[in-house]
C-alpha cells in the first residue's frame, strides 16, 4: 500500500516485516528515528523482538554479532562516529561469515562535529568485508533492506550487508513508499536458516585464531564470495521483482545513457538531483546520462565498464574523500578501463552536507568542458581559505 | 514541480505544517516531498522546512532557494532575515502576524496573505499553535491543494486523539476563511 511517510520510519517498517529475533542499536544523529520507532514496536509488542539497549555502538554491534551467531535474525542501525566506532567488531562480523543487516545512515565524521549528510562514513568502512549498497530514495531504502537478508543469508554467501541512506535528506525527508505486505514479504523472505550456528548440543567456535596456515584463505573466501555476487545480487533483484511487481536491485542503474557522450557517475541520493539535471540538459539537446553506483562492495567494474562503453566524458562525483589522494569512487572508477578510457574527471561536493544543487551539477559539466580533474572540490568558498585561518 | 519554504522557530511546529501538506498532495495522488532544514534545532532557534510537490516523483534533493510559496509560522522572524529572499515573482506568502507585528515589507508583486493565526489557534485550539490554520489558509489563498485532502491528512495524524482532532479539523476550516 502506498503511503506518505518518513525514510526512517520506512526502514523501521521494512525492519519489522522482515522479523528479525534480536535488534540492538544506539542512538545517533540521524539514525535515531530508525531505532526509536523499532523500539516502540518491540514495547507494543508488534514484533516477537528482543531490543538490547547498550551503551555504545560497540557494544551494540558485539550483541548482533552473538545473537546472529546462534542461529537468529538481527538488525541494527548507525551512523558517522557510530560506525567507525563498531569498525572493530564489523571486520569480525564480515570475517565470521554472519549475515547481519545493518542501515546506516550516512553522516560526515568529526572534527569539526558535523551531524549532516556525507558518504566518509561508510565508505571508509569499505575494506571490511560488508557488502555496501547506497539507496536513491526512501522507497531503495526500504527495499534493499528486505532483499538485503535475502543476499546475506543465502548460504552461499553469508556476509553482512550494510544498507546505506543519505543522513537528513532521505531519513528526515517524507515522501510517498510503497510499503510492501507482509504475506508477500514472507513470501519473498523466508526464516532465517543457518547454515551453522552456536549450539550447546552441536559445540562450535567462531571467530578462533586463524593461524598463517589458515588465515590467507579465509580472506580468498570472502574476496571469492564477494565476486560472486556480481550475479546473485541482481538475481535477487529479479526474484524481488517478481514477487512485488517492482524493481528490485541492482548492481548499478543507467539513466538516459544510451547514447550519452558524458556521463555523471554518483551513488545514494544525489542522483535524483542529477536525474532533474539530465533531463534539462535532454530537453537541449545535450547528450549526458547518468551512471548510479547502487553496491560500491561489490564493487561492479565489468557492468561500469560497459555501461560507460560509449561514453567520452566520464565525470565522477564523490560525496566522501580518501585524504591525500582523491574522491574514492573516482579512483575505483578510473580502475575498471583498459585501454580504450574516456576521460575521467573527479569532483567532491557536499561534505558535511553543504547542499548540492542543480547549479552544482551545472558547474561539475561546465568544468570538465576546459580541464579533466582529478580532485576538484565544488561549492569552496575561497574566502574561508585565506592563511589566516590556518595559524 | 512548486515549493513551499516554512519559516519558524524549533518547537512552532514546521515540520508538522510540511508533513501535514505533504500528505494532503499525496491523499490527491500528488507527489511530495517534505523536508526539514537539515540539523540541530534547539527550541526557539530559527529553522525551515521545506516541501516541493508535483505530478511526478520528486527525485531533486537540494534545498529550496526560490520558493513558490511561503509559509511563516513566526512574525519575529521578519525582524532577522529575509523571508522573501528568492520568492518567484507570482509567489505567494501566507504569515501568521500578531496585533504589534510592524507593516510587512514584501517584495512587489507578491500576494501577501497576513491572519492572526495564533490568536485564532487560541480561540480554537486554546494553545498558540498555528500549523493547522496556516494549513487552511495555504489552502485557500493557493488553491493547490482540496480542504478534504487536509482533513483527511489531519485524522490520519490525530486518529487516536478524536478532541484534538476535531479543534484541528476546525482550525483548518477557520484558516481557509481567514485567508478570504
Amino acid at each position: 500500500m502506498r503511503e506518505f511517510i518518513e525514510g526512517s520510519y520506512a526502514v523501521a517498517r521494512a525492519v519489522k516485516l522482515c522479523k528479525p529475533g534480536v535488534i540492538s542499536a544506539y542512538p545517533i544523529t540521524p539514525q535515531t528515528h530508525i531505532v526509536e520507532r523499532l523500539a516502540d514496536f518491540v514495547a507494543n509488542k508488534e514484533i516477537n523482538c528482543q531490543f538490547v539497549n547498550v551503551e555504545s555502538e560497540h557494544s551494540a554491534a558485539s550483541v548482533v554479532l552473538g545473537a546472529c551467531a546462534t542461529g537468529v535474525r538481527v538488525f541494527t542501525a548507525t551512523s558517522s562516529q557510530g560506525l567507525i566506532y563498531m569498525s572493530e567488531v564489523l571486520f569480525n562480523i564480515a570475517g565470521m561469515r554472519l549475515p547481519i543487516v545493518m542501515v546506516n545512515a550516512n553522516r560526515a565524521l568529526s572534527a569539526p562535529i558535523n551531524i549532516w549528510n556525507d558518504q566518509q562514513d561508510a565508505i571508509s568502512l569499505r575494506d571490511s568485508g560488508w557488502i555496501q549498497v547506497y539507496a536513491e530514495n526512501n522507497q531503495d531504502a526500504l527495499d534493499y533492506t528486505i532483499q538485503a537478508y535475502r543476499i546475506a543469508e543465502n548460504h552461499k554467501v553469508m556476509l553482512p550487508v550494510m544498507v546505506n541512506m543519505d543522513g537528513f535528506i532521505l531519513t528526515h525527508g517524507m515522501e510517498t513508499v510503497d510499503m510492501p505486505e507482509q504475506n508477500l514479504v514472507d513470501k519473498f523472505l523466508p526464516a532465517y536458516n543457518a547454515p551453522y550456528k552456536l549450539d550447546v548440543e552441536n559445540p562450535m567456535s567462531f571467530g578462533l585464531l586463524g593461524d598463517p596456515s589458515i588465515y590467507l584463505e579465509a580472506r580468498y573466501a570472502v574476496q571469492k564470495t564477494l565476486e560472486d555476487l556480481v550475479t546473485l545480487i541482481p538475481a535477487v533483484g529479479r526474484d524481488f521483482n517478481s514477487v512485488f511487481g517492482r524493481k528490485g536491485i541492482d548492481l548499478v542503474e543507467g539513466y538516459r545513457l544510451e547514447d550519452a557522450k558524458v556521463a555523471i557517475v554518483a551513488m545514494g541520493s544525489v542522483c535524483g538531483t542529477i536525474k532533474d539535471y539530465i533531463d534539462q540538459e535532454r530537453e537541449k539537446g545535450k547528450q549526458i546520462g547518468l551512471l548510479k553506483v547502487i553496491t560500491y562492495r561489490p564493487f561492479p567494474k565489468e557492468e561500469i565498464a560497459k555501461a560507460l562503453e560509449n561514453a567520452s566524458k566520464v565525470l565522477v562525483l564523490d560525496k566522501a574523500i580518501s585524504l591525500g589522494n582523491e574522491g574514492p569512487l573516482f579512483t575505483e572508477v578510473k580502475s575498471v578501463f583498459s585501454a580504450k578510457s574516456p576521460k575521467v574527471s573527479g569532483f567532491v561536493a557536499g561534505l558535511g552536507g553543504r547542499d548540492i544543487t542543480l547549479e552544482t551539477i551545472k558547474e561539475m559539466v561546465n568544468i570538465s568542458k576546459k580541464e579533466q580533474p582529478r580532485c576538484k572540490f565544488l561549492n569552496l568558498k575561497q574566502e574561508l581559505l585565506k592563511e589566516e585561518f590556518y595559524v | 514541480m512548486k515549493e513551499i519554504k516554512i519559516f519558524a522557530r524549533a518547537g512552532q511546529g514546521a515540520i508538522t505544517t510540511a508533513s501535514i501538506l505533504g500528505e494532503a498532495f499525496f491523499n490527491q495522488g500528488i507527489y511530495a516531498y517534505a523536508f526539514p532544514s537539515f540539523g540541530a534545532a534547539r527550541m526557539g532557534a530559527p529553522m525551515n522546512a521545506f516541501l516541493r510537490f508535483d505530478s511526478k516523483p520528486v527525485r531533486l534533493r537540494s534545498q529550496i532557494y526560490n520558493p513558490d510559496y511561503v509559509i511563516i509560522i513566526d512574525p519575529t522572524l521578519l525582524k532577522s532575515e529575509n523571508c522573501f529572499k528568492g520568492i518567484k515573482k507570482d509567489g505567494v506568502a501566507i504569515v501568521a502576524v500578531r496585533e504589534d507585528t510592524e507593516v510587512i515589507k514584501a517584495p512587489k508583486g507578491l500576494k501577501l496573505i497576513t491572519l492572526e493565526a495564533e490568536k485564532i489557534a487560541m480561540e480554537v485550539i486554546g494553545r498558540p499553535f498555528s500549523n493547522t490554520i496556516l494549513v487552511g489558509a495555504f489552502a485557500k489563498a493557493t488553491g493547490e491543494v482540496k480542504l478534504e485532502s487536509i482533513n483527511e491528512s489531519i485524522k490520519k495524524r490525530f486518529s487516536e486523539k478524536p478532541e484534538i482532532l476535531n479543534k484541528n479539523i476546525e482550525a483548518v476550516k477557520r484558516g481557509f476563511e481567514a485567508a478570504a
